[in-house]
């Protein structure tokens, strides 16, 4: 039963990583660079749902209806206004913005907030139990986070798949400069690609401050899993990440399972060994470009 | 084509100096040389503050150059030269602590730790590119990190170890030694990284610096040379971080495995000029005349380093000393190389 237990929970926590990984690789399928602020951004979302509930006395979940449209004007505003100015250098200047971007965030949040660790409080959500046999009960709001995390996935592989502009990301995706000379603008794309990042950025972030309690300074640990789903699952990927959450997620806790100083560590071998026997992830879609 | 037919035949051979040289090679020398007297001799007339922060100085110095090598020159976004500085610092412990080595004599025992370590982690990075190997980099490092923190029996875990064999030395004589080995440290990279510049694999980096794709065409062995400037700059990592615990006497993972090492490098090579010698050279000095006037801020000054990178990079991607240099370049160290006259014939400015 314990071992049932672990697997269940594991498969759970696998969720939320994957949601922390979707945004990620969204604007890495598309931009082919990472955001090192991505952990930051999460914990953005978190603080700004905080102040949204102790200001329009909304429930963090409630809050997404200001959060969701607030965060995509940032993340179009971000690369449309900043990030854009940088890419015909290749790469680095994009990297070495988004960890400048990571610090200020980090004592921003600091300054603002405090170091000290807070929590969303959505109700009796949070603690309720769904009890399957005598002795397995998983927590309800796991639950619902790998419901959203479902509904994200199909979502955007409809809307990737089947919409226009979604075809123009996939183009933009595979050979930008071929796609401009048809009349897309890769600019435009990059920003609404960032903006759709930080949009789901929201929702994960209300959910990871609705699971446990945060800090301003949790943002480079959710960075690293979220790299960690898209190293498992393969890059661009939007099944890969699911694939990659529920791995890490299972890692994680058979590691903890053995002994709690496992616990990350179990996580990070495992990415690991999967870069040392299938460098490009289990499931890869967009192929690397010397 | 009978003009490119006559190009193949004889061909003068290659100079002996193929440097670009010209007239104002002795300020360098002159200055380089001025330097060094000053710093040798400080422990002899600059108080115990003073040397402690130009030890401090130096093995900045020291990560930056190495980063600077990494990044700058064959193209590895590093964020996790911590792991480095954290192994080398173990390597402290273990040398000194547990088979009881003379601790000074750690720090190029470190290099070598470090240098073997970071080999096997050059099979799993190199198979990654651009952003991708920089947060593996850091993946490695965390997981180094962890791996000692749940080493509660030999490594101390969480708490960490302490040097005591240190305290067999007198505490003046153990800093003039800390110095010296520091100011050694900071020469070994910033010349190491010159004269490699200067030699065959130099110019294979520069080349890789210039277009990837162009210099494996032309018969560059790209990962042999990606590798040696990974391992060198792994070397350069151990021995600052055997040196910065040999000041600092208590080993702690989670300081010596601290993202910040990776954080104030990045940040000093993008200041200075990324992609030459003198950059972070002076990056590291506008650091600390930065860190100096922020002192006390704490939140604040971090968060006005990240503002400084971010806009450096938007404005200025070359850094200060690419500022500096933008119209009339004074490059200290020649490591650019003097373009041969055959393939100057028709003065295409090249």
């Amino acid at each position: 039963m314990i071992a049932i237990s672990t697997a269940l929970n594991g498969i759970l926590l696998g969720g939320l990583y994957a949601l922390y990984g979707l945004g990620l690789s969204l604007t890495f399928g598309i931009m082919r660079t990472v955001n090192l602020a991505h952990g930051d951004v999460i914990v953005l979302a978190t603080y700004l749902s905080l102040l949204t509930t102790q200001i329009l006395g909304f429930t963090p979940l409630m809050s997404l209806v200001v959060l969701v449209p607030v965060m995509f004007c940032i993340g179009y505003g971000l690369q449309r206004l900043v990030l854009n100015r940088t890419l015909k250098d290749g790469m680095m200047p994009a990297v070495i913005i988004t960890f400048g971007l990571s610090f200020v965030i980090q004592n921003g949040l600091l300054l603002g907030f405090s170091a000290d660790r807070q929590v969303l409080r959505q109700g009796a959500v949070e603690t309720m139990g769904v009890t399957l046999a005598p002795g397995l009960t998983l927590g309800l709001f796991p639950i619902l986070t790998l419901g959203v995390l479902l509904v994200l996935i199909f979502a955007l592989q409809a809307f990737m798949g089947r919409t226009l502009l979604g075809r123009a990301f996939r183009a933009t995706s595979d050979d930008p400069n071929t796609a401009e000379l048809m009349g897309i603008d890769g600019r435009k794309i990059y920003g609404l690609a960032m903006g759709l990042a930080f949009a789901i950025i929201a929702v994960t972030g209300v959910i990871m401050g609705i699971r446990s309690n945060f800090s301003p300074f949790d943002g480079p640990a959710r960075l690293i899993f979220a790299f960690e789903v898209i190293i498992i699952g393969g890059m661009g990927s939007i099944y890969g990440v699911l694939a990659g959450g529920l791995i890490l997620g299972l890692a994680q806790t058979i590691g903890g399972a053995i002994s709690p100083t496992y616990f990350q560590l179990a996580g990070h071998l495992a990415t690991l060994g999967i870069l040392a026997v299938r460098p490009s992830g289990l499931f890869p879609e967009t192929i690397e470009k010397g | 084509m009978s003009e490119n037919r006559s190009e193949i035949e004889p061909r003068p051979p290659m100079t002996a100096a193929p440097y670009a040289r010209e007239a104002h090679v002795a300020l360098p020398l002159v200055l380089l040389g001025a330097v060094l007297v000053a710093l040798v001799s400080l422990p002899f007339w600059g108080d115990g503050s003073l040397q402690r922060t130009a030890l401090e100085f130096f093995y900045f110095l020291a990560l930056a150059q190495a980063w600077n090598l990494m990044a700058g020159y064959a193209g590895m976004m590093s964020i996790g030269q911590q792991a480095f500085v954290g192994i080398g610092a173990y390597s402290l412990v273990v040398f000194a602590e547990d088979l009881g080595l003379n601790p000074f004599l750690t720090i190029p025992l470190a290099a070598v730790v470090a240098m073997i370590l970071a080999l096997p982690s050059s099979w799993l990075l190199f198979r990654l590119k651009g952003a991708y190997f920089a947060v593996a980099t850091w993946v490695i490092a965390e997981t180094v990190r962890l791996a000692v923190n749940a080493n509660i029996d030999w490594l101390g875990g969480g708490r960490g170890r302490t040097v005591r064999s240190l305290g067999q030395f007198d505490r003046h004589l153990r800093e003039d030694l800390g110095y010296y080995a520091g100011l050694a440290l900071a020469l070994i990279a910033v010349f190491g990284v010159f004269f490699l510049l200067r030699s065959k694999t130099g110019l294979a980096l520069q080349a890789i610096r210039d277009t990837e794709n162009g210099a494996r065409a032309v018969g560059v062995e790209t990962r042999r040379t990606k590798r040696i400037v990974y391992l060198f700059a792994a070397a350069i990592a151990g021995a600052t971080g055997a040196l910065i615990y040999i000041v600092q006497i208590n080993v702690r993972p989670d300081a010596a495995f601290s993202i910040n090492w990776a954080a104030y490098v990045i940040f000093i090579v993008v200041i200075g000029g990324i992609g030459t010698i003198e950059g972070p050279i002076l990056g590291t000095i506008l650091f600390f005349v930065l860190r100096d006037l922020l002192e006390g801020l704490e939140a604040w000054s971090m968060l006005i380093f990240g503002l400084i990178a971010i806009v450096m990079m938007l404005f200025a991607p070359k850094g200060i000393w690419g500022v500096m240099n933008a119209h009339r370049p004074v490059p200290l160290f020649r490591t650019a190389r003097k373009l041969p006259a055959r393939f100057k014939a028709d003065e295409g400015e090249a």
